[in-house]
């Protein structure tokens, strides 16, 4: 593990109108770390997490993602992006695109590679989230874990720096949130650094290197799992953790 | 700019037309008034019958509303209005225009009402039978209202294409507001009238289409 | 009953005088085929012109899309007859000799264009947001996502509503008769007074319905086929 983080947000801040949702904060991601961000609902954990691909514009401070600061004007957003994954809890797939499509589209239209070469790499891809004989499928005809990992490969073919999850499992049925935590346990075991929005708290037990406690826009209590989880510095963490870790 | 004035926005030739205009208006809103409920409670009774028990009743009326949408409105009211002498049926303009929309909006109204009602779940009628009410009375008071509200866009907008296609009344001389428009350009040889009728045309029927466009994106994005 | 039989052949006579329908199928089948030639044209050019349009305005610059509105919002008003006259009879006044059939397409292809631009757009804000988030965020750039994600959604969502509005406005072309275009309404009229039997209107109605039934069908069967729903 580098010292100088991949991905540094500094003083980050977000209003929707006189609604501020990010007040300001300040996290460090280092390459090959998995950092869990967990906190109750609309306390702005998707917004920050959107906020590190730009699709949210930030009123203030910055997010510098592996040397430039992405909430530059100046900066080629789509550039960017490439190198930063992005997995949505409602999968998002484009329901018109068989699996393999799904994958090879940005492959061919962002990375400009020839049909073919894209859709070798969207089957590798798909090989790697353990849905090579699903290529074909469209998204209707998929389980809504194998959308999630159809959803994963997408990101991965990209070859991505960094993969973002914005609560990943939630829109899954209980018997279907292990093969996509399968999938995510592999990248780490890979070594791809990722930030993870989820109230898995096994997986994070398990898998993170650090759990960051987020509450009405401000980060409140950050440390590794067993710290986090078993003893919370913070009245509002231990209320938290209190009422989902059981 | 000077040719463009004098030939589309005239003040003279306004200030001439402007009575024979205004009559034709006038003219234009009762059309409208007698047509649009017309053409609302034919399709009803259209989309009604296509809902019988009976087969051959509801193939029936497919058979009418598939007959009636295949001709152009134009086609039906000339042939209704310069056929029917023929058969010794001596018919006065405005007659022949309310037959000719009768025909061709309670197809349309008629498809706009059986979507309406078919977007209604049979659990509604059921649960409105479970509770005594007679067939008629589900239809009335439980399908129907509910149907209304799920087409409501569709028909708002066979409305606004109903109200504008009373403007074909003036090619069977009735004189509404387009034919008023017409008779006073062929006596002018000025595009002016025209101007003004399509401005009144406007001023009435644009505040429809702007409401038409709200309820309609809303309707999309439910879906 | 002698009457009865008299009234009837009367009708007979009237209405389907083979000899009259003889002489004027030619200019029926004339009509008929102008009527299908026109109306492909301004399904055609109405269609990709409304595409156009409403690309144009997802780009929501100010200006654009409020020309745009405004263009959708008087065609939609509007009734065609009145803008076909308005072409037809004002524009030579100002130097420009439009003929009847110019007058008629330009008229039914800007109104497609209209209709069909609102109901594109429709298409593309009932697209789900989530589906230009995952494409906007594996790199694709606006247009991108547009052409690739979210118009063929949008398009396939559009289907029936706008295979209904182009049958209504293809249908429009009779109004085309009113200038002189000799379509199949025109010639039928015109047979008729010529012939004082109505006859040719009777080939004129039969020209319509082979022409317009299967179309009608087919628009009762794409609104079955595309009730598309996403899973
Ligand atoms: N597009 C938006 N417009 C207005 N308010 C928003 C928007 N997106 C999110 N919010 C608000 O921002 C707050 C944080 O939302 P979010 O980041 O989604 O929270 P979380 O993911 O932690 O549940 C919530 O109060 C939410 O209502
Ligand atoms: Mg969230």
């Amino acid at each position: 593990m580098s010292d100088t983080p991949i991905l540094d947000v500094q003083g980050l801040r977000k209003s929707y109108g006189k609604l501020e949702v990010l007040k300001g904060v300040d996290l460090a991601v280092r390459e090959r770390e998995l950092v869990f961000i967990i906190g109750p609902s609309g306390s702005g954990k998707s917004t920050l997490l959107r906020c590190c691909n730009r699709l949210e514009e930030s009123n203030g401070g910055a997010v510098i993602f592996d040397g430039t600061d992405i909430t530059a004007k100046s900066t080629n957003i789509n550039a960017v992006r490439q190198k930063i994954g992005m997995v949505f809890q409602s999968f998002n797939l484009y329901p018109h695109m068989s699996a393999e499509g799904n994958v090879a589209l940005a492959l061919r239209k962002v990375l400009k590679r020839p049909k073919a070469e894209a859709l070798e790499r969207a089957r590798a891809a798909l090989d790697r989230v353990g849905l090579s004989d699903k290529a074909e499928n469209y998204p209707n005809q998929l389980s809504g874990g194998q959308q999630q990992r159809v959803a994963i490969a997408r990101a991965l073919a990209l070859e991505p720096k960094m993969v973002l999850f914005d609560e990943p499992t939630s829109a899954l049925d209980p018997e279907l949130v292990g093969s996509v935590l399968e999938v995510m346990r592999d990248l780490r075991t890979a070594g791809m650094t990722m930030l993870v929005v989820s109230h898995e708290m096994r997986f994070a037990r398990e898998a993170a290197d650090r759990v960051v406690f987020m509450d009405e826009g401000h980060i409140v209590e950050e440390g590794p799992p067993e710290q986090v989880f078993g003893d919370p510095q913070m009245p509002r963490t231990r209320d938290f953790v209190s009422r989902i870790d059981h | 700019m000077e040719f463009i004035l004098q030939n589309f926005f005239n003040w003279d030739i306004v200030t001439q037309a402007w009575p024979l205009l205004l009559r034709g208006f006038g003219m234009t809103l009762i059309l409208m008034a007698a047509v649009i409920p017309v053409g609302c409670i034919g399709g009803l009774t259209v989309a009604l019958l296509g809902q019988s028990r009976f087969r051959a009743v509801r193939w029936l009326t497919i058979i009418y509303v598939d007959f009636f949408r295949a001709f152009p409105p134009l086609v039906l009211l000339i042939f209704i209005y310069a056929g029917l002498p023929f058969a010794g049926i001596d018919l006065p303009a405005i007659v022949s225009v309310c037959l000719a929309f009768l025909l061709n909006s309670s197809a349309y109204y008629g498809e706009v009402f059986r979507a309406g009602i078919e977007s209604v779940g049979t659990g509604q009628a059921e649960a409105a039978r479970s509770t005594g009410l007679s067939g008629f009375q589900t239809t009335t008071y439980v399908v129907l209202p509910q149907a209304i509200r799920n087409v409501l866009p569709d028909l708002v907008s066979n409305t606004l294409e109903v109200a504008k296609l009373t403007s074909l009344a003036s090619v069977v001389a009735l004189p509404e507001l387009l034919y008023s428009a017409d008779m006073a350009r062929s006596v002018t040889f000025n595009a002016t009238p025209i101007v003004m009728a399509a401005v009144l045309y406007l001023v009435l029927l644009w505040p429809l289409v702007r409401l038409l466009s709200r309820i309609e994106h809303r309707s999309m994005g439910s879906r | 009953m002698n009457a009865d039989i008299t009234q009837w052949d009367r009708f007979l006579a009237s209405f389907f005088d083979l000899a009259v329908m003889q002489k004027y199928l030619p200019d029926i089948v004339d009509g008929f085929l102008l009527t299908c030639h026109l109306a492909i044209l301004i399904v055609i050019s109405g269609l990709v012109l409304g595409l156009i349009l409403a690309v144009i305005r997802a780009y929501e610059f100010w200006l654009t899309s409020w020309l745009i509105v405004v263009f959708a919002d008087v065609m939609r008003a509007l009734p065609p007859l009145v803008f076909i006259l308005l072409l037809y009879f004002g524009l030579p006044g100002v130097g420009l000799n439009l003929s009847g059939y110019a007058a008629t397409y330009v008229t039914l292809t800007l109104v497609l264009a209209a209709f069909s631009e609102e109901i594109f757009r429709a298409g593309i804000l009932a697209t789900p947001k989530g589906q230009w988030e995952a494409a906007r965020s594996t790199g694709l750039g606006f247009g991108q996502s547009l052409a690739y994600v979210i118009m063929p959604q949008a398009i396939r969502m559009t289907v029936p509503p706008l295979t209904n509005r182009t049958i209504a406005i293809a249908k429009n072309t009779a109004l085309g008769t009113v200038v002189g275009v000799g379509e199949i309404l025109n010639q039928a009229t015109t047979g008729q007074s010529f012939s004082g039997n109505a006859s040719p209107l009777v080939l004129g109605a039969l020209a319509y319905l082979i022409l317009f039934i299967p179309v009608v069908v087919f628009g009762r069967w794409v609104e079955t086929r595309f009730a598309w729903r996403r899973t």
